[in-house]
């Protein structure tokens, strides 16, 4: 296998997620809506009890790039379904059996679900000034790497679980099962800090709070005190590049974890 | 290079866990031979065929495609072989065109020649009036002759075919056994093909017959049915035990008792027909002559007519009447 048989690998499945993304206008519509819907309802909900968190900083703006990052979790483990659904209609063979890379193959089903979730992203970044708040191209730009970065290492995890699952469903149900603790216990809707005990326990361990955190230490700028920036592990707040490193990786981890499962498979 | 081997198997060898799947299978096939690969499911065809095309380790034994060991250079064999499976590879929600490119691109064809392939293809297994329709609006003959389509985009050495014309009907059948044949003329393509159907598998040039995991008969087609001595008899008398034994004892040849009937071979069929008539002390309600078909060769060497170890898939009881229908064209 030579370097070459890698990057066509990569580069031909990562295309071909990106283009059954954006011609799936259900999907492109879905994906925007959901997170949307996620943010009027529960902006809407608690906004009044909530109230404003620190000077310039609402529920709405605080949950804006939570609802980022949800989005784009969604986006990077739907890489394990498309691992799952090719499998089922046969595609899977096809991919299997070209000249090239299987590590190639990981790669491109990550990278292309990275490219949709940034996609996403970029969508929601870009109606980010008529809902929370006018956003700076500088931002928008910083975002980009900690966007795939999550969403790369995400989307490693469901090719690891797509690798051993085989049937839409159980994925479908597997992910259910994942997603929900994952999103819930990240930050999104309300600061880490501010949670019960158990709870920022919890959340701590979860490695997708520090993806949401980082996302929103750079939306909301180093932002005033109190906005519910920053998570504390062990009586240390963690800098917006300990938890891109972390985040990094974990992702490596994950990719890894994928490229093995999806080799040992004859 | 003259005679060259493009596919050079010596005691192919697979295990899963304790079960020996595949054993000590030895295959050779020239350039430009058309080999077909028959055994009731189960047999190891496919596990042969997943190992010869890369997709499967062997746990014992060698095996070579186009000088290309199938364990050590893999990408190289890879790039010698096209594939068609007996489930459909197709991405439906691409176009039969986009289905071609990514198939270029993971293949590496080189973008200059790759448009001019494509088209070229599409016309020979006349798909280029619909090549910007979805895939998941062809019809079974459609996505097969397509799935051929992408299997040569690359300019293969050898096409693998596994149950190439399962569940189509007889016109698209005929016209894919055209396509291959032309392309064995024009491209020196060496074909590699598993079949339930026994008229298919008379164009072959050879037919290697596996049972249990490992060859039990490899000839010409027409060398397994003389192998099978002469005609074959068939008669049907009220009591199907008692005919088989007269007839063992009074020819000395071992009868096949199977529906009813009584089967066996005779060297000279119409000659033995008005002797045998006249002397069987049984009642005969039916009796005919026939040359000997592959039915008879595999129901003989395997114990099992060609369906008989099937799943019982939809697809395949769907081609087990075509099957029957195959059988009698001689």
């Amino acid at each position: 296998m030579t370097m070459s048989e890698l990057y066509r690998g990569a580069w031909v499945v990562a295309c071909r997620e990106v283009l059954g993304f954006i011609r799936n206008r259900a999907r492109v519509l879905a994906s925007l809506t959901f997170p949307l819907l996620f943010l009027a309802i529960f902006g809407a909900g608690f906004s009044n009890v909530v109230g404003v968190m620190a000077r310039g900083v609402n529920l709405v703006t605080f949950m804006y790039p939570g609802i980022i990052a949800m989005a784009v979790l969604t986006s990077a483990l739907s890489a394990g379904m498309s691992v799952v659904s090719d499998r089922e209609s046969g595609f899977l063979r096809e991919i299997m059996v070209a000249p090239v890379n299987r590590a190639g193959i990981v790669l491109g089903k990550a990278a292309g679900a990275a490219g949709v979730a940034l996609l996403q992203a970029l969508m929601l970044l870009t109606i980010a000034p008529f809902l929370v708040r006018s956003l700076d191209v500088g931002v928008v730009v910083k975002l980009v790497p900690i966007v795939t970065i999550l969403a790369l290492g995400l989307a490693g995890l469901g090719i690891l679980i797509g690798a051993f699952i085989t049937s839409q469903q159980g994925y479908q149900t597997l992910l259910q099962l994942l997603v929900f603790p994952m999103v819930f216990l990240a930050g999104v809707f309300f600061p880490v800090e501010r949670a019960p005990l158990w709870m920022a326990i919890l959340s701590k361990v979860n490695p997708v709070t520090y993806g949401v955190d980082a996302i929103r230490q750079t939306f909301l700028g180093s932002g005033p005190a109190g906005a519910g920036l920053g998570v504390t592990v062990l009586g240390h707040t963690m800098t917006l590049a300990e938890e891109v490193v972390m985040v990094g990786a974990l992702g490596i981890v994950l990719l890894t974890g994928a490229m093995w499962a999806f080799g040992r498979q004859e | 290079m003259p005679d060259m081997e493009m596919i050079d198997a010596q005691y192919l060898g697979r295990r899963f866990g304790r079960t020996e799947a595949v054993r000590e299978v030895s295959i050779r096939v020239a350039e430009g031979e058309i080999y077909g690969f028959l055994g009731p499911n189960g047999a190891g065809k496919t596990t042969t065929i997943n190992m010869l095309c890369t997709l499967l380790r062997p746990t014992s034994g060698r095996a070579s495609v186009n000088g290309f060991d199938v364990a050590r250079q893999r990408s190289d064999v890879r790039r010698s072989i096209g594939l068609v499976f007996q489930q459909s590879t197709l991405d439906d929600s691409l176009s039969a065109l986009q289905n071609l490119r990514f198939h270029a691109l993971a293949y590496g064809v080189s973008a200059d020649i790759r448009e001019r392939r494509i088209r070229d293809l599409l016309v020979l297994v006349e798909l280029w009036e619909r090549r910007s329709g979805s895939v998941r609006s062809f019809s079974g003959g459609m996505r097969r002759r397509l799935e051929i389509a992408r299997g040569l985009l690359h300019r293969p050495r050898v096409l693998f075919l596994d149950e190439p014309t399962l569940g189509l009907d007889p016109q698209t059948r005929r016209r894919i056994w055209e396509y291959l044949i032309e392309l064995r003329a024009r491209e020196r393509l060496t074909i590699f093909l598993t079949t339930h159907y026994m008229d298919e598998a008379e164009q072959c040039d050879r037919i290697a017959i596996i049972d249990h995991g490992g060859i039990v008969a490899l000839d010409t087609p027409n060398g397994l049915k003389g192998a099978m001595g002469g005609d074959l008899i068939t008669i049907t008398t009220p009591d199907s035990h008692s005919a088989a034994n007269e007839v063992r004892q009074r020819y000395g040849v071992t009868p096949v008792v199977a529906d009813g009937t009584v089967r066996f071979p005779v060297p000279a069929g119409e000659e033995f027909l008005p002797d045998f008539v006249r002397s069987f002390s049984l009642p005969l309600e039916a009796i005919s002559v026939r040359r000997p078909t592959l039915d008879d060769v595999f129901l003989r060497l395997t114990g099992r007519a060609i369906r008989d170890g099937n799943d019982g898939s939809g697809l395949g009881v769907g081609g087990a009447e075509g099957d029957k229908r195959g059988a009698e064209v001689r």
